[in-house]
């Protein structure tokens, strides 16, 4: 189960990635290139807030699980 | 143990006292929190210039966004001062900044009278509403669970975990009364106001029962001990030993308890009234009642974590939401859909009304149409267009505007479907309190359990109402689009596009949890 815990890390980095190609590159380049005010709130809430948190919490996440942290 | 001398020693009366007290003070924050968000379609056309209605909900929306936003950034500030102050004097702080900001919101004059000011204003009480409430949970949670016997954590933490749905409730109830008390005119003029207002005489009370309560023993203890840490946050999130829990309480469980949450209570209210165009105040009834009906399984489950175990209770709660949403919410839509219901024969009433349009040479045609079923629902469709001489008027399209009353049967059917709902919400809810308690130590406990639950459920669940509102008008667009250049449609249910983002959020969730969280830490007093 350990050894599941460990290859599983791989899957959280790669959903991580993959969250930050969804939020910064399907929605928040879409809304940026739109300009207005509207659509400038939530383009700026993908890119600096829930990226970095998701994209980045999954990658250390998924790093730690790599290095066996959480094994039971 | 100091935990269990402490319980041992400790009375049943001042047990229900610290209980009490933390509950009713979390209660308010969430009331005050969540009128806000009640109110928003008032707010928006208050305080956010716009000519167009649509518009000035968004804004709405962004402020109510940036509510949550913030809650985290609360959590860092106020669990880091309520590791080194302690929790008592951080959570009566959390009150009134909460009860001053809610107040001061029924205060400020509209937008037609001070102009950006007003919008401004509501902005910045809105960022200090969220920064309570991110500091206001975890003192409750750490300082009832400090207090609490091991045995029975669940059941006592199970009492915070509560609040927010009665608080949400008694935002309703306190909308719904205040509503009724007056014309829909006055309502919509002033009356709105109240809610807010009323809301410094709840948090005068709960600050005064709180003011006269003790230190949390376990934290009074650690500092006589001198084991207070320096730095809060350089030891939650810079230490990988205590960081790897802070991602593992967010992954494993917040993520998907805050979507859960959102989706039983906030999107099963606006799915009723923007998709199934269930009018305002039956819409409201509906989520009261089965709110109403269903809290007292937060604590059955916060019982019921301290017999078998908080993981199991959890995941389950989880799994059984994700797998079920898509058929639930099939059923909420047809129930109102009218193109399934059978039209008395006869019973069709039409109302047409014209008014000039001020300054200018056109009419105003409002034409009402009620439709009533065989099974008592009521279709009120309201027609509005132009009538003029100007080719440029009578281009314009027409406005169509619908509102439902559904019939008993369909009424009672919606509030068992939104129950079930709120039964998964307490079963991901209920336990988790004790859950995040036990994760950390008492140095740094209020600061990093605050962080994960706000991300959780301010981030991943208050963003969920937006997201997915944006997955479903996608999938409109979509079907729009295939519709005009004659192709097949591309989705047969769009509406229900929306809960994807609670499905893979929840899903990744139940993994993540399953996988890494050990079901069997239930030490505190370390």
């Amino acid at each position: 189960m350990n050894n599941i815990r460990r290859i599983a890390g791989a899957v959280w980095i790669l959903l991580g990635i993959a969250a930050a190609y969804f939020l910064i590159v399907e929605q928040a380049i879409p809304l940026f290139a739109k300009g207005d005010m509207e659509s400038l709130v939530p383009a700026i809430i993908y890119t600096f807030i829930l990226s970095p948190i998701i994209t980045g919490g999954m990658c250390v996440f998924g790093l730690y699980a790599l290095q066996n942290e959480y094994e039971l | 143990m100091l935990q269990n001398e402490i319980s041992e020693g400790f009375d049943g009366k001042k047990l229900r006292r610290v209980i009490a007290a933390s509950s009713v003070g979390t209660l308010i924050e969430w009331y005050d929190f969540y009128i806000f968000g009640s109110l928003s379609v008032i707010i928006a056309t208050k305080f956010f210039p716009s000519d167009n209605p649509t518009a000035a909900f968004l804004s709405t929306l962004a402020t109510f966004a940036a509510g949550f936003v913030v809650r985290p950034f609360g959590a860092l500030f106020f669990g880091r001062l309520g590791d080194l102050l302690g929790r008592k004097y951080t959570f009566l702080v959390t009150l009134l900044i909460m009860g001053f900001s809610t107040f001061a919101i029924g205060l400020i004059p509209s937008y037609s009278s001070i102009g950006f000011l007003a919008p401004i204003l509501v902005l910045t009480l809105r960022l200090l509403q969220g920064l309570a409430l991110g500091g206001e949970y975890g003192g409750a949670a750490t300082y009832v669970a400090e207090h609490a016997e091991p045995n029975k954590r669940g059941l006592r933490t199970a009492w915070i975990q509560t609040t927010a749905s009665l608080g949400l409730f008694i935002s309703l109830l306190v909308i719904l009364a205040t509503k009724k008390s007056m014309s829909l005119e006055a309502f919509n003029d002033w009356g709105w106001r109240i809610p807010f207002l009323i809301s410094i005489v709840m948090v005068g009370i709960s600050y005064f029962i709180r003011k006269n309560m003790d230190e949390s023993p376990l934290f009074a203890q650690a500092k006589q001990e001198g084991k207070i840490v320096a730095n809060p946050l350089k030891e939650s999130f810079g230490k990988k030993l205590n960081f790897k829990f802070v991602l593992l309480a967010l992954f494993g469980a917040t993520m998907g308890q805050g979507v859960v949450w959102y989706t039983g209570q906030f999107y099963a209210l606006s799915f009723l009234q923007k998709v199934a165009n269930i009018e305002f105040e039956q819409s409201n009834y509906i989520i009261a009642i089965s709110l109403a009906a269903g809290t007292g399984f937060f604590i059955f489950f916060g019982w019921l974590s301290d017999k078998i175990g908080r993981k199991g209770i959890m995941l389950a709660g989880m799994l059984i939401a994700i797998c079920t949403y898509r058929p639930i919410y099939q059923a909420m839509y047809e129930l109102a859909d009218v193109s399934l219901k059978t039209e008395k024969a006869n019973s069709r009433q039409v109302h047409t009304d014209y008014h000039m349009i001020d300054g200018t040479v056109t009419l105003s045609k409002v034409t009402r149409t009620i439709y009533t079923y065989t099974d008592g629902t009521q279709l009120l469709e309201e027609k509005t267009e132009k009538v003029s001489h100007l080719p440029s008027i009578q281009r314009e399209k027409a406005m169509l505007k619908k509102t439902i009353h559904v019939g008993q049967h369909a009424f009672w059917m919606l509030i068992l479907l939104v129950f079930i709902q709120v039964l998964y919400v307490t079963m991901v809810y209920g336990p988790i309190a004790a859950f995040l308690v036990e994760m950390f130590p008492t140095a740094i406990r209020y600061t990093s359990m605050s962080l994960p639950y706000h991300i959780g459920n301010g981030i991943f669940g208050g963003l969920l109402p937006a997201v997915a509102t944006y997955l479903a008008a996608k999938a409109n667009t979509a079907n729009e689009v295939a519709a005009a250049a004659g192709q097949s449609l591309p989705y047969a249910k769009p509406y229900l596009e929306g809960l994807w983002y609670p499905i893979i959020i929840g899903g990744v969730c139940f993994v993540i949890g399953l996988l890494y969280i050990n079901g069997k830490d239930r030490e505190i007093n370390d």
